[in-house]
């Protein structure tokens, strides 16, 4: 089934879900390991350049996500979820959905504050806006690193709590986005 | 007699004529000043670059070159090489660390004439923390009556700087400077 029903989430939805799921965490690792490459090493010009294109690819992914979300029924929350589960769940999808386009946003901000376009791999370019304010290239690069933190914070909660539904609770929460 | 007087009264004029040491702030509002850099791109190249944001007071006199005076602040997180990524990293503490060596500075110490506009000023150089001597060649390009009413003084000039002195994680060579500042009398 492609489409998500009242009762489980489509293959498109989990398709997307995985795949958010390994970039993100990979990104992170990738961004964590490449800001303290020195100019000498031969990563210094590639390992940036694919973060770059794989984030935009990411934030592709993610407009269509959010689309795909808005047109399709979501499932239901499980009948045996507490009240405060489902508040809970609720507000740290939404962070997370915030997290990932400010996240990327940020990270556009700094590499075109000089009207450099961003190269996704060789395939297309993404034009600048330009300096859209003073310092942009720093001060969304420190926003970029905290925002990359919670992120990656909320998403280990996020597993924690479906783990903790399976091993726990023993209810299909998990099995759901399988 | 007559030609004696004029000519003995002309030159005690002369003599007694007061040496004009102005003061001059640099014209960094209308941007004619500038403080531009040339490095190395690992032999292959030059990089060129300048710190967009400087402020400083002269002061000069051509009777006097000797008694001349400049001081020159320079905003690090200013700099501009026409590329936000390596501005950034040029930025942190791999290089200029800007969040904490906020502002490099440039005090003259002595000033020496050596004719035809061109004067040797020696000073001291405060970047990364770290205070070293540094002898800037200096030419005069020109002065005089601005259209604005404004009385305008402009030099040129060009030093070396050795960052391996400054205390660098990298020592990446010597820097060329190239200056050209413009001077508003006060």
């Amino acid at each position: 089934m492609w489409k998500n029903t009242e009762l489980n989430y489509g293959r498109i939805t989990k398709i997307l879900h995985w795949f958010t799921a390994l970039t993100v965490f990979s990104l992170f690792a990738l961004g964590f390991w490449m800001v303290d490459l020195t100019y000498y090493s031969q990563w210094y010009k590639t390992a940036p350049y694919w973060h770059k294109s794989i984030g935009i690819l990411l934030f592709l992914a993610t407009l269509f996500r959010l689309i795909w979300r808005a047109t399709n029924v979501s499932p239901k929350a499980l009948a045996s979820h507490t009240k405060w589960e489902k508040i809970g769940s609720k507000i740290a999808h939404l962070a997370i959905y915030v997290l990932l386009l400010t996240l990327m946003i940020s990270g556009y901000l700094i590499s075109t504050a000089d009207e450099r376009a961003i190269e996704v791999f060789t395939w297309f370019e993404v034009p600048a806006l330009g300096e859209l304010f003073d310092d942009q290239a720093d001060i969304s690069g420190v926003i970029h690193e905290y925002l990359a933190y919670t992120l990656i914070a909320i998403s280990l909660l996020h597993a924690v709590a479906a783990i903790k539904h399976h091993i726990i609770d023993k209810d299909d929460t998990l099995k759901r986005m399988i | 007699m007559k030609k004696f007087l004029i000519a003995s009264a002309l030159l005690t004029t002369s003599l007694i004529a007061p040496s004009h040491a102005a003061n001059y702030t640099i014209d960094n509002k209308g941007a004619h000043a500038s403080i531009n850099f040339k490095a190395s791109h690992m032999g292959f190249s030059v990089l060129t670059g300048r710190f967009n944001k400087l402020s400083g007071t002269f002061s000069y006199d051509e009777a006097n070159i000797a008694a001349s005076k400049i001081t020159v602040n320079i905003d690090t997180s200013s700099i501009d090489s026409n590329h936000a990524e390596r501005d950034k990293h040029v930025r942190s503490d791999d290089f200029l660390d800007v969040n904490k060596f906020a502002t490099a500075k440039f005090v003259s110490t002595k000033v020496e004439d050596k004719g035809n506009g061109k004067l040797a000023i020696t000073g001291d150089f405060t970047l990364h923390g770290i205070t070293k001597s540094l002898v800037i060649d200096a030419v005069k390009v020109g002065e005089g009556d601005d259209p604005w009413g404004g009385y305008r003084l402009g030099f040129s000039g060009t030093a070396k700087v050795a960052m391996g002195d400054f205390g660098f994680k990298t020592n990446f060579g010597t820097v060329d400077l190239d200056l050209y500042i413009e001077g508003i009398r006060k």
